[in-house]
């Protein structure tokens, strides 16, 4: 009998836990959706987003792309594509300088990263204090925006790639620190114990112990960064840093419609390709070696 | 047969490095490879620097002259216009909230028609791919540009152009974790005999919302530091004051701004953690207190 109200027992205290569970789930639901709800409101309103002006507006986007590639027909496709690319050769080397830029910027950019991100991770720094400001640091470069970065250097440096290199530089630096300091920090820590034992300094321990570990994803984080820096290059001429961007918003200010087609196409078929072969090397790197920490 | 590191003598390493030659050194093909991938990127850096100016004498005036425009940073000013930028800030917020939700939403019909175990029909699967890769391949400031010439000044272009952006990565990550999922599930709900609609919202649908949920709000971070910089085509936001201010000289306005903008994506960077360790990867529900069944026990013991 006693048996049996204990049972009793713990059913009924089921059942009212369960209602009070399911009902302050749900109320937190409400809460949750009422708030994001309230939240969009605001945005949409603070913004004046307005869908319908949004429709309206679209046929003219499409306008203006059928503006942009309104020079090729089908019966004289290579004597139109020839008319239609007269500027090759100029935007070829604007493209070119652009590559250059996010080359340069990736190569000197990871490198100082590199160096730093070993004096900004947890395990590896040897004081609190040089983690700290080294960390603090590279949050700054990484968290302004490149492109702003290129705005601040166009004055001293003036108008022209350097300023876009520099800013890339900087950019890079700040991100590729950054991850690198988190791939330091995943490491495992047997072989520094090792180095020191047999009486390595700090300098060797980096050297023996935590770059073989760490180097597959250094690599890898490289190519991907590049990827990005190509993208972000294509853009530092907007802002009169160099590059195929200049081209690109002359023509566009210029209402030059089938110029702008024409360089926008060459920008997105070099990122295309430039994503995709990072990609693959990407994966054939990791698929040799394992990474740290996954 | 256990050899101490003390008994190695000289010649059983000259022995081993015959027998085993791959762990003492690389072979010459990839020590030729090795030099020309090195020796030819450090060919192209010279190049690089040397034609845009690093070694010249200019180069380092410049210097200086950015060494007195950081002075002229600080003290931040700009005090006076803050409910200018404030309003400004706002405005960077919402379009990437609006752009991300928009995105977030409109990737989800064409994820499915790019993952290879939802399209059965291969070269329809393959062109969504390449269509993702293709919108995301321009950036948020060519987008930008683009939307400002068909849809006119203002955060609406700038909302285009977030959208554009989110939904092209959102496809490949989407489907990826589309592609990534447990089959069993599927096969049960086919097996007690639900519908296409069922196996959606019951097989696939508690699978991968969180990895959803999750790829999302990281776009939304990414989002939220293109929002700040789509001003400088006129596509709203912030970036429009910042890079005003910068032609005009006002070194110390826009220093006000850019720590402004840190101040945001700090914020962003830090909820949009918080909300995916709560309520995606921590399931806040399976936490202790709040399990009925755990509680039932807790009680009886006291």
């Amino acid at each position: 009998m006693a048996f049996e109200d204990t049972k009793m027992d713990i059913a009924t205290h089921f059942e009212l836990a369960r209602a009070d569970y399911l009902g302050r789930k749900r109320m937190y639901l409400v809460i949750f959706w009422v708030g994001f709800v309230a939240f969009v409101a605001l945005a949409v309103w603070h913004s004046g987003f307005n869908i319908f002006e949004v429709i309206k507006g679209l046929p003219r986007t499409n306008e203006f792309i059928v503006k942009m590639y309104s020079a090729i027909r089908l019966d004289h496709f290579w004597e139109d594509l020839a008319e239609w690319y007269w500027g090759f050769t100029d935007w070829l080397d604007a493209l070119i300088v652009s590559l250059l830029m996010a080359f340069m910027a990736t190569v000197i950019g990871t490198t100082v990263g590199g160096a730093l991100s070993f004096f900004a991770s947890r395990n590896l720094a040897r004081h609190y204090a040089t983690y700290f400001v080294t960390r603090r640091m590279l949050e700054i470069a990484r968290t302004v925006p490149d492109i702003v970065w290129a705005l601040i250097f166009i004055y001293p440096f003036g108008v022209g790639p350097l300023a876009g290199i520099l800013a890339l530089i900087i950019h890079t630096t700040g991100a590729q620190g950054k991850l690198f300091a988190e791939v330091n920090e995943n490491i495992d820590h047997k072989a520094i114990e090792g180095i020191r034992a047999s009486g390595g300094n700090w300098y060797e321990e980096i050297r023996f112990a935590v770059l073989p570990q760490v180097m597959p994803n250094f690599i890898s984080y490289t190519f991907w960064r590049l990827a990005l820096n190509v993208q972000a290059a294509t853009v530092m001429g907007f802002v009169g840093a160099g590059g195929i961007g200049h081209e690109l918003i002359t023509a566009v200010k210029l209402l030059y419609f089938l110029d702008a087609g024409a360089i926008l196409l060459m920008i997105i078929c070099t990122v295309f390709m430039i994503d995709m072969s990072s990609e693959k090397l990407r994966h054939w790197i990791i698929g040799k070696e394992t990474l740290v920490g996954s | 047969m256990s050899v101490r590191l003390t008994d190695i003598t000289e010649d059983m390493v000259a022995e081993d490095q015959i027998r085993f030659p791959r762990v003492f050194s690389m072979t010459l093909k990839e020590k030729a490879i090795r030099t020309l991938v090195m020796g030819g990127g450090t060919l192209i850096l010279l190049y690089g620097l040397n034609r845009f100016g690093f070694f010249s004498d200019k180069f380092w005036g410049s210097l200086g002259k950015l060494w007195t425009m950081f002075g002229q940073m600080f003290p931040p000013t700009g005090w006076d216009q803050i409910d200018i930028f404030a309003h400004a800030i706002g405005e960077t917020l919402a379009m990437a909230i609006i752009g991300s939700l928009i995105g977030g939403i409109l990737a989800l019909p064409f994820a499915c028609m790019a993952s290879k175990n939802l399209m059965p029909i291969r070269p329809i699967q393959f062109s969504f791919r390449r269509f993702a890769d293709v919108l995301r391949s321009a950036d948020y400031l060519i987008w930008g540009l683009v939307f400002v010439r068909a849809l006119g000044l203002g955060p609406v272009s700038g909302i285009m152009a977030i959208i554009i952006i989110d939904t092209g990565i959102l496809i490949t990550l989407y489907s990826e974790a589309l592609e990534n999922i447990d089959r069993k599930p599927i096969d049960g709900i086919k097996a007690s005999g639900g519908g296409r609609l069922q196996v959606l919202r019951f097989g696939v649908m508690p699978q991968v919302l969180p990895v959803l949920l999750s790829n999302a709000l990281y776009m939304f971070e990414s989002n939220t530091r293109a929002a700040t910089i789509l001003g400088i085509v006129g596509a709203g936001g912030i970036g429009f004051l910042l890079s005003d201010n910068l032609r005009a000289f006002e070194f110390s306005n826009a220093c006000t701004i850019i720590l402004m903008i840190i101040a945001v994506v700090y914020v962003i960077d830090y909820m949009s953690k918080k909300l995916r360790e709560r309520f995606i990867h921590g399931d806040r529900v399976s936490q202790g207190h709040d399990r009925p069944m755990e509680r039932v026990a807790r009680k009886m013991n006291e």
